[in-house]
C-alpha cells in the first residue's frame, strides 16, 4: 500500500519536473527567437558610437556654416592647422590625388579641413593656405568653443603643445568619411595605402 | 679650324661638366659625415614654417651629433620629430639634437625626423634652392643647399639612401 503511494508521488514529481523544463524551453524560445526577442535596431544602436554630428563653424570665405549646409554630399572631414609642416599638406595632397584618380564622380565629395588652431587660423589665413591645394577643399575655423564642439562630435583629439617658438598642435590625423546624410561611414588612416583609401572613397560616393 | 674644334670641344666639355653637377652637387661631406639629398617642401602662402629633409651617414668610428643649424630663409632651424600613435600625430622638438652612431645612417623624412624652418621670411617655392648650415658636435659646420620640391611632396625615391 505505502509502496504504491510513493510511486504515485514519484510520478507526480516527474510530471512537475517535465513541466518546468518545458516552461524554461518556451521562455528561452520567447526571448531569443520568439516574439520577445530584442529588435535588431535596438541592438545595433547600442554597439557603434555615433561619430560626427552637428557643428557650426566659419568657412574660409568668412561665412558661418553648419553641417546641414553639406547635407546631400558625402564628406571627407579631417582636422589640421596651417602651421603644420607634415600631416596637413600631405593629407591635402593625398586627397587631391585620390579624387583626381576617381575623376568626375568625386566632384560631389565635400572635403573639409577643420582647423584645431582657430587662434592663428582665421578664415583669411585658411583662405591663403588653401590656395596651394585643390580648390574644392573648404577650410573651417570659428571660435575655440565652436572648434572644440566639432572635435567632440567627431571624437577627435587636439592638444596645444608649447615649444620654444610658440606652440604646436597634436591632433588626430585620420580622414573621416561621412555619408551624404551626414552619418559616419569609415576612416582613412594617415599611413593607409592609396588603393585602400580609393576603395573607401568610392564606397562613400556610391 | 683647329681653334674652332678646340672651342667646340671646350663647349662640349663644359656642358658635360655642367650636366654632371646636379648628380653630385646634392651631396655634402664634413669630416666622416656624408649628407645626402637635402630637400624641403614648398610652403603654402600663409605657412610660417617649413620642413627640411636629408640623410646623414656617419662613416667614422666615433658617434657624432647634429646640434642644429641655421638658414637664410627662416629665423631659426630646429630639429623636430613627428610620430603617429593611435591615429594622433605628435611633433616634438629634439632639443638635445640627434646622435648619429658610427656606421649609422639617419634619414630625415616626412612623418619622422625633420629640420623645422621656423618663421620663414618668404614662402619656400618649388625649384628654389635654400642655403643652410648644419652644425655637428664633432665634425663642425657644413654649408648645404636644400632643393625645394612641391607642397606636400613625398620622400623622393633616390633620397632613401645617401652617399652615392
Amino acid at each position: 500500500m505505502s509502496i504504491l503511494k510513493w510511486i504515485r508521488y514519484g510520478a507526480w514529481a516527474g510530471v512537475v519536473v517535465v513541466a518546468m523544463i518545458g516552461a524554461a524551453v518556451m521562455l528561452g524560445w520567447w526571448q531569443v527567437d520568439g516574439p520577445g526577442r530584442p529588435s535588431p535596431d535596438r541592438a545595433a544602436s547600442k554597439g557603434a558610437p555615433a561619430v560626427g554630428g552637428p557643428f557650426t563653424l566659419v568657412d574660409h570665405t568668412g561665412k558661418t556654416v553648419t553641417d546641414a549646409d553639406y547635407r546631400g554630399k558625402p564628406m571627407a572631414v579631417f582636422f589640421g592647422f596651417t602651421n603644420c609642416p607634415e600631416v596637413c599638406p600631405t593629407t591635402l595632397l593625398k586627397m587631391a590625388n585620390l579624387t583626381r584618380q576617381i575623376g568626375a564622380a568625386a566632384d560631389k565629395l565635400q572635403i573639409l579641413l577643420i582647423t584645431v588652431d582657430p587662434e592663428r587660423d582665421t578664415p583669411e589665413q585658411l583662405a591663403l593656405y588653401l590656395q596651394s591645394f585643390d580648390p574644392r577643399v573648404v577650410g573651417l575655423s570659428g571660435s575655440r568653443e565652436q572648434v572644440d564642439a566639432a572635435l567632440k562630435a567627431y571624437m577627435a583629439y587636439a592638444k596645444k603643445i608649447p615649444t620654444d617658438s610658440g606652440y604646436t598642435m597634436d591632433h588626430s590625423a585620420s580622414v573621416y568619411l561621412m555619408r551624404a546624410d551626414g552619418s559616419f561611414r569609415t576612416m582613412i588612416d594617415y599611413h593607409e595605402d592609396d588603393g585602400s583609401a580609393l576603395n573607401k572613397i568610392r564606397m562613400v560616393l556610391r | 679650324m683647329t681653334r674652332f674644334a678646340n672651342g667646340a670641344l671646350g663647349v662640349a666639355l663644359s656642358l658635360a661638366a655642367y650636366a654632371a653637377i646636379p648628380a653630385h652637387a646634392h651631396d655634402y661631406a664634413v669630416g666622416p659625415l656624408k649628407i645626402g639629398h637635402p630637400w624641403a617642401r614648398a610652403t603654402p602662402p600663409a605657412a610660417k614654417i617649413g620642413g627640411g629633409y636629408l640623410g646623414i651617414e656617419n662613416t667614422g668610428s666615433t658617434p657624432d651629433r647634429l646640434l642644429g643649424g641655421s638658414t637664410e630663409a627662416a629665423a631659426r632651424v630646429e630639429i623636430h620629430e613627428s610620430s603617429l600613435t593611435d591615429g594622433i600625430m605628435r611633433m616634438r622638438e629634439k632639443a638635445d639634437g640627434v646622435v648619429i652612431a658610427s656606421g649609422q645612417t639617419i634619414e630625415f623624412k616626412p612623418g619622422g625626423l625633420h629640420l623645422m624652418l621656423v618663421d620663414l621670411k618668404t614662402p619656400l617655392k618649388q625649384g628654389d634652392k635654400v642655403k643652410a648650415t648644419l652644425m655637428f658636435e664633432r665634425a663642425g659646420s657644413v654649408a648645404i643647399e636644400l632643393q625645394v620640391k612641391g607642397v606636400g611632396a613625398p620622400q623622393p625615391a633616390q633620397a632613401e639612401h645617401t652617399g652615392h
